[in-house]
């Protein structure tokens, strides 16, 4: 099957979140021309407060856990998704049961989208045993296998074979679902990517790439890591046959109209699609990221949070649809900052693995008392 | 003599190299207009511009092999890893091309980079993030490996390694970065330490322990134990080279001391503490009046947790313990 051209004008045609306010007043629908999408259409009321609500969750979550790594609270990392929202819950929004969710280290949103708790998630910063991965892989490694979300990945680009892999066991179970693999601006630059395309492209599977553009790998802008092509970073999926798609995120409208449209091909078709999904991170690239204030300007920062926040947009256009009203909002957003200082509270509270536990986890036969787990020695501590 | 810090000992030898020889240039992510994720770079690019320090994307496997290919032509890049932890999607480069290149080709080429960067645990990132390599590529004959402990022995081993004609890899630990320690002036001259020599960092004639990085440190602060409550003498032996290693340095320690503990931050199994074992009784035999005893981290991929991380690693009060059964 040929890949399908998207064309420069076909992207031009889709509008800034800015311009889609401004445009509400003309078109028939306050979320812009992509409301009108069917899969926005069926769309009901109640999802998209529960959209919101996720997004809001994830802010707070985020905001609370940044004073308390500032507190000295966690170790590591703490790589933020602020500015980011609208990207893991709309697509996230869009999945069923056979539907599988696999990112990188800039986790909690995705993870929080798949339905993954705040004490948990707050826990797992914290390093506490009641972490969701009990302590043993912090911020960068979230994982519910029973929520279809396979982590949380450090290695820049070593999730996306995985992602593939999920699609590939879909289709060797004759599932009818997909992999949704998210990745970087710079991730793209990965060998893995690379192969893990053509082997989706050559294998006819139900994998979607979904390249969140936030412009900055690091301290790199995405011009200086990457030649873009004029379609943008997901045309390179045509040299290997695959379909693509190039959008901006910070609408759920749009974003689940263009992800729907690849999920539907994945789904009846079971062919592949990359997506470049434009976003933008407000924090830097971790908490410790020295020079967040110099790669790029305070004023670049401050536009975009005024022009393009996702969750300020979303709200403004549910309280246009008449889905939400400004005190429902408020209370929403109330909410989602209790829950968020509670899990807080809940990871203080809560202990730290012993040095014993750092010993499981290591073998499933080991853990499981099997016979292979009693056969030979399998730990050499010194 | 002065002092100046570990990542800025490193900066001084990449300057001081970057000066001397034209063919030295710079790759890696981040290191030119960030500065260095650790800062190790800073300035660098602002003093020699893009030619000679170079930002390159996420691409490991790339730019390493870019780097393996142009050393064969005469230039010597210095190329940084972020973390050593990613070595594993450069692999390939790293051990088929760079260590063999010279050998398949029965000499008639080689390949004189350095690769330098992180390698430690210790900082809560997790078990993708805290490889200590060293020993899984010193088994590799055809690469040169070391690990300083000070910011005199990270200065002179990384212009060694540079001026080097063989593929180097510098571990280096991003809890030593912020530590200080006296380095000899420039204008005394050039500063090398000799690939291949370890050094005595502390004398003494009851027991030989032997480390290499960051664990050094934790061995001087237990020979300290030992000796105000303990009253062992021990001697401290930095490998600061695991391949070459100095064979001579640790037996003419084992021969006057006769015990031995041997205290590495990788993993026990077939790590550089393993190697070491395994000279002492090929070689000392007859010296032991004990058995070498080993300090390694505890044999699971590395924890997150800030809460136990640190009792997954060798610590000073480990060694201790580690001690006091044989001595
Ligand atoms: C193989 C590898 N190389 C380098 C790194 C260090 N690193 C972590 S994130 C990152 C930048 C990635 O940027 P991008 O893919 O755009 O994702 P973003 O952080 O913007 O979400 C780098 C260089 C890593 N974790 N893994
Ligand atoms: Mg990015």
């Amino acid at each position: 099957m040929p890949a399908k051209k998207k064309s420069a004008a076909k992207k031009k045609q889709k509008s800034s979140p800015a311009k889609s306010r401004n445009e509400a007043d003309k078109t028939s629908h306050p979320g812009g021309p992509h409301a009108e999408a069917e899969i926005n259409r069926s769309f009901s009321d109640e999802q998209k407060v529960e959209t919101f609500r996720t997004m809001a969750r994830i802010r707070r979550f985020e905001q609370i856990s940044l004073k308390h790594y500032n507190a000295g609270k966690m170790g590591g990392f703490l790589h933020l998704y602020i500015g980011q929202e609208s990207v893991a819950v709309g697509t996230i929004s869009l999945c069923g049961d056979h539907d599988h969710i696999i990112t990188a280290y800039r986790d909690h949103g995705h993870a929080l989208a798949v339905g993954m708790g705040m004490n948990e998630c707050m826990a797992e910063l914290f390093g506490k045993s009641t972490g969701c991965s009990k302590g043993k892989g912090g911020s960068m490694h979230y994982f519910a296998p029973d929520k279809n979300f396979w982590g949380g990945h450090g290695i820049v680009g070593g999730q996306t074979p995985l992602g593939l892999g999920l699609a590939y066991g879909l289709k060797y179970k004759d599932l009818k679902g997909c992999s949704l693999t998210f990745l970087g601006d710079g991730a793209i630059n990965q060998g893995a990517f690379h192969e893990s395309l053509n082997l989706a492209g050559l294998f006819d599977l139900p994998a979607i790439f979904i390249i969140e553009n936030n412009g900055y790998s690091m301290g790199t802008s995405q011009k200086r890591s990457s030649v873009y092509p004029p379609g943008g970073l997901a045309q390179r999926a045509e040299a290997y046959g695959i379909d693509w798609a190039s959008c901006m995120g910070e609408n759920v409208y749009e974003v689940r109209a263009v992800t729907w449209e690849a999920m539907r091909r994945a789904h009846e078709e079971s062919r592949p699609t990359v997506l470049e999904i434009n976003t933008y991170r407000y924090y830097g690239h971790s908490v410790a990221d020295a020079n967040a204030k110099k790669y790029r300007s305070k004023e670049e920062v401050e536009k975009y949070q005024r022009e393009h926040d996702p969750v300020q947009i979303w709200r403004e256009i549910l309280i246009a649809e008449g889905v939400l009203s400004e005190e429902k909002a408020n209370k929403i957003d109330q909410e989602a900052k209790d829950e968020a200082n509670a899990a807080a509270k809940f990871a203080e509270e809560s202990p730290y693995p012993t040095v014993d536990d750092i010993m499981t986890d290591v073998y499933e036969e080991v853990d499981s008392g099997s016979e292979a787990g009693r056969t030979g020695t399998h730990f050499f501590n010194t | 003599m002065r002092s100046i810090l570990y990542r800025h000992a490193i900066r001084e030898a990449l300057d001081e190299e970057l000066a001397r020889d034209d063919n030295v240039v710079i790759l890696g992510e981040e290191v030119a207009q960030y500065n260095g994720a650790y800062k190790v770079t800073e300035g660098l690019w602002k003093k020699w511009g893009d030619k000679r320090v170079v930002d390159t994307p996420i691409s490991e496997a790339g730019f390493i092999g870019m780097g393996v290919g142009a050393s064969m032509l005469g230039v010597r890049p210095v190329m940084e890893l972020m973390f050593w932890s990613f070595h594993s999607v450069a692999f390939d480069q790293l051990v088929n091309n760079a260590a063999f290149v010279r050998y398949m080709s029965g000499g008639l080429i080689h390949c004189p980079i350095v690769v330098r960067g992180p390698a430690n645990g210790g900082t809560n990132v997790g078990a993708t993030h805290s490889h200590t390599p060293e020993g899984l590529f010193a088994s590799f004959p055809g690469l040169k490996v070391c690990s300083p402990a000070t910011p005199a022995d990270v200065k002179g081993l990384m212009k060694t390694a540079i001026r080097d004609n063989d593929p180097v890899y510098v571990m280096e630990n991003t809890l030593l970065y912020g530590t200080e320690g006296p380095v000899p002036d420039p204008e005394d001259g050039d500063h090398l330490v000799p690939l291949g020599v370890a050094d005595v960092k502390r004398e003494g004639d009851d027991i030989t322990l032997i480390a290499h990085g960051r664990s050094v440190l934790h061995a001087l602060k237990a020979a300290e134990i030992l000796d105000h409550d303990h009253d062992i003498d021990a001697e401290v032996i930095d490998l600061r080279s695991i391949r070459p290693l100095d064979e001579d340095a640790i037996l003419d320690s084992v021969a006057h001391t006769n015990r031995a503990v041997v205290i590495d931050e990788s993993k026990p199994f077939c790590g550089v503490s393993a190697m070491i074992c395994t000279l002492l009784q090929e070689k000392a035999f007859d010296d032991l009046d004990a058995p070498i005893l080993r300090v390694n981290s505890l044999d699971a991929p590395s924890i997150y947790s800030p809460g136990v991380e640190n009792d997954q690693l060798p610590n000073p009060q480990r060694i201790v313990d580690k001690v006091l059964s044989i001595a």
